[in-house]
């Protein structure tokens, strides 16, 4: 603690970065007198660390400033030398405060990034095609057995999520519609109802999020920390491309796993819609399939696979995208990895919704 | 143990500890002490586990068997997050710096402050200020994120950050594995220079024989398991020990040695 009397300022107590507090406030607003001399008066000082003495350095300099004659006094030796240690530093300390973000530079650094990361998107685009271009004469050079590794990871282990995830929604959408059908006593549409939204929109949808949460984000990590630890790095000296080898085959097995995915999630949700339907609005297993073959033309079906190799590859692409944006720390794998999910979720559903409106226009 | 004569206040009290992971017995039987206001080093070949110790010492880890006493306390307390008050005497520099990498440097440093005491934003920036600019870096650095930091500036951020609440006991991890010769030896002049304004006691742990020279007071160099030899690198250069000489006498060993004695090398 702390108290003026007349020209001497009593510093008292434990002046350590605990208990500075209130002497700092003290201080902070206190009102010194305009020129003359000042004493400090320390030997009351029992307790001192550089919090103490950067509270009573800032005292002195604040003084100084309004032009007093400042002497510090009766310090114990050693709290002394801390006064000093602080008073040699003053200058780079300040110097440290004055340090302020420039707003200017700020926001144009940020335009810079906006910018600089669409030119890297675009160039990561290029060179995956590339690479695919490269590797399409001859077969032989894509990485089959990571391609089918991934198959496995990204495709087959992901069956029973797909599976349950799409029959429970064939479940709510059937029950959902059995409500407003009974209503009109139309309970055979529920047929035309589930069919045509799971296989035209929904499975393929589900199937492509859950991808994108389960293998998209697993990509980036991956590629991030193959960054990190610079094993692309070593990679490269081989002369071995990263892209040929670790995006392509992981296309390659989306590609392939999300339309036939989409396929099994159709099953399973189009099934999940028969049992409510068979159990709330009495249309028996036979009369919803007969109904099925005449109400869902087949381009529902073809519609929804085709859109997912279209979303596997938006997947795949934002997903090793985001693992090579990577640098530096171990941070920026957990926010890239976010970001993937993301992003490719988002270019999934705009995607799929600029099929809508153009598959619109063509009455489809 | 009368292993080298060590006088003054005991800060650190290893005793027995040993230590398994599974099958693979780490150490056994190892004993030290380390005092108040020496610069102590744990050396030692890769792998002798110089740095599970040093992680059993400042509580991340339990030894299986022995105690290891730090400041008075048992270091088993401090894996209780208790408020800080046993951890706020002590400042860890950790081998990689260990920053933070969504806070600048300025928040990294300013951390326990913010956690451990009640002071004004105004002081705690001051006082960050002030051990920024006690390691010596640049006024800009203060606003820079770790990522944007050389290998060395980011040893410098994290030592200050170690400082940051003027702690009695600074412990430091291979504070120099990995920088150049000349950013070593500045490493190294830093570490005893802020030792002797805060009053510090160093403990590092450190392959470097060329700091070993330069900034030991005491060494204990371990090996298969156990304490090979303690005391100054002087008595430790003249063990008989094989195990010791090897360490201390191999080419490198040697030329630190020359390094430090000014090119007078005392033949054996």
């Amino acid at each position: 603690m702390t108290f003026m009397e007349g020209r001497t300022l009593r510093c008292l107590g434990s002046w350590t970065m605990s208990d500075v507090g209130p002497a700092e406030r003290t201080l902070r607003l206190m009102e010194w007198p305009a020129g003359g001399s000042l004493r400090f008066e320390g030997s009351g000082i029992q307790a001192f660390d550089t919090g103490g003495a950067v509270v009573l350095s800032r005292a002195v300099m604040e003084a100084r400033r309004r032009g007093c004659e400042v002497t510090v006094e009766g310090l114990q030796s050693e709290y002394a030398q801390l006064m000093s240690l602080v008073s040699a530093h003053w200058e780079a300390m300040m110097a440290h405060v004055a340090a302020r973000p420039n707003g200017k530079a700020r926001f144009q650094s940020s335009i810079r990034n906006l910018v600089d990361r669409l030119l890297r998107g675009l160039d990561f685009i290029g060179e995956s095609s590339i690479a695919l271009l490269r590797v399409s004469p001859s077969p032989a050079r894509l990485r089959w057995r990571s391609a089918l590794n991934s198959l496995r990871l990204d495709g087959v282990n992901a069956l029973p999520i797909t599976g349950l995830l799409t029959f429970l929604i064939g479940v709510v959408i059937a029950y959902q519609g059995a409500e407003q059908l009974r209503k009109f006593g139309t309970n055979i549409f529920i047929v035309d109802l589930v069919g045509i939204s799971l296989l035209r929109e929904i499975a393929p949808l589900i199937g492509a999020i859950l991808i994108a949460g389960r293998s998209g984000s697993a990509y980036a990590a991956h590629i991030g920390t193959m960054k990190v630890t610079e094993e692309l790095d070593a990679l490269r000296t081989f002369g071995l491309s990263p892209t040929e080898l670790l995006v392509l085959p992981r296309m390659l097995a989306l590609v392939v796993a999300l339309p036939l995915l989409t396929v099994y999630a159709d099953v399973l949700g189009v099934f999940g819609g028969m049992l409510i339907a068979s159990n709330q609005l009495n249309v028996s297993f036979t009369a919803f399939l007969s109904r099925f073959e005449e109400a869902v033309a087949v381009r529902h079906f073809l519609i929804g696979i085709g859109k997912a190799p279209f979303f596997a590859v938006i997947i795949a692409l934002v997903g090793c995208y985001q693992g090579f944006q990577i640098r530096g720390g171990v941070d920026d794998v957990g926010r890239h990895t976010t970001i993937s999910v993301v992003q490719s979720i988002f270019l999934v559903i705009i995607f799929d919704a600029l099929c809508s409106i153009i598959l619109n226009w063509w009455n489809l | 143990m009368s292993l080298a004569g060590h006088t003054g206040t005991p800060i650190i009290e290893v005793r027995q500890v040993s230590t398994q992971f599974g099958p693979a017995i780490v150490h056994q039987d190892v004993s030290l002490t380390v005092v108040k206001g020496e610069v102590f080093a744990i050396a030692g070949g890769n792998g002798c586990g110089k740095s599970t110790l040093l992680r059993e010492i400042i509580g991340l880890l339990n030894p299986t068997a022995g105690t290891i006493t730090l400041l008075g306390a048992d270091s088993r307390e401090l894996q209780q997050a208790d408020g800080g008050s046993l951890h706020r005497r002590f400042g860890v520099m950790f081998q990689h710096g260990a920053l933070f990498s969504s806070m600048t440097l300025a928040e990294n440093v300013a951390v326990p402050l913010r956690e451990h005491t009640s002071l004004s934003a105004g002081l705690i920036r001051d006082i960050v200020a002030l051990k920024i600019a006690l390691v010596g870096l640049p006024p800009d650095s203060a606003l820079k994120f770790p990522r944007e930091l050389s290998g060395g500036m980011r040893r410098r951020a994290a030592l200050a950050r170690a400082i940051v609440m003027d702690p009695e006991l600074l412990f430091l991890d291979e504070p120099t594995a990995g920088l150049d010769p000349m950013i070593a030896a500045g490493f190294d002049d830093l570490v005893l220079d802020l030792k002797r304004l805060l009053g510090l006691t160093v403990v590092m742990v450190t392959h470097d024989l060329d700091s070993l020279w330069r900034i030991a007071d005491r060494v204990v160099v371990l090996g298969e398991g156990r304490v090979l030899g303690m005391g100054t690198m002087e008595s430790l250069a003249a063990s008989d020990d094989p195990a010791v000489r090897n360490y201390f006498h191999g080419p490198r060993g040697r030329a630190a040695q020359l390094n430090h004695s000014g090119g007078a090398l005392p033949r054996d």
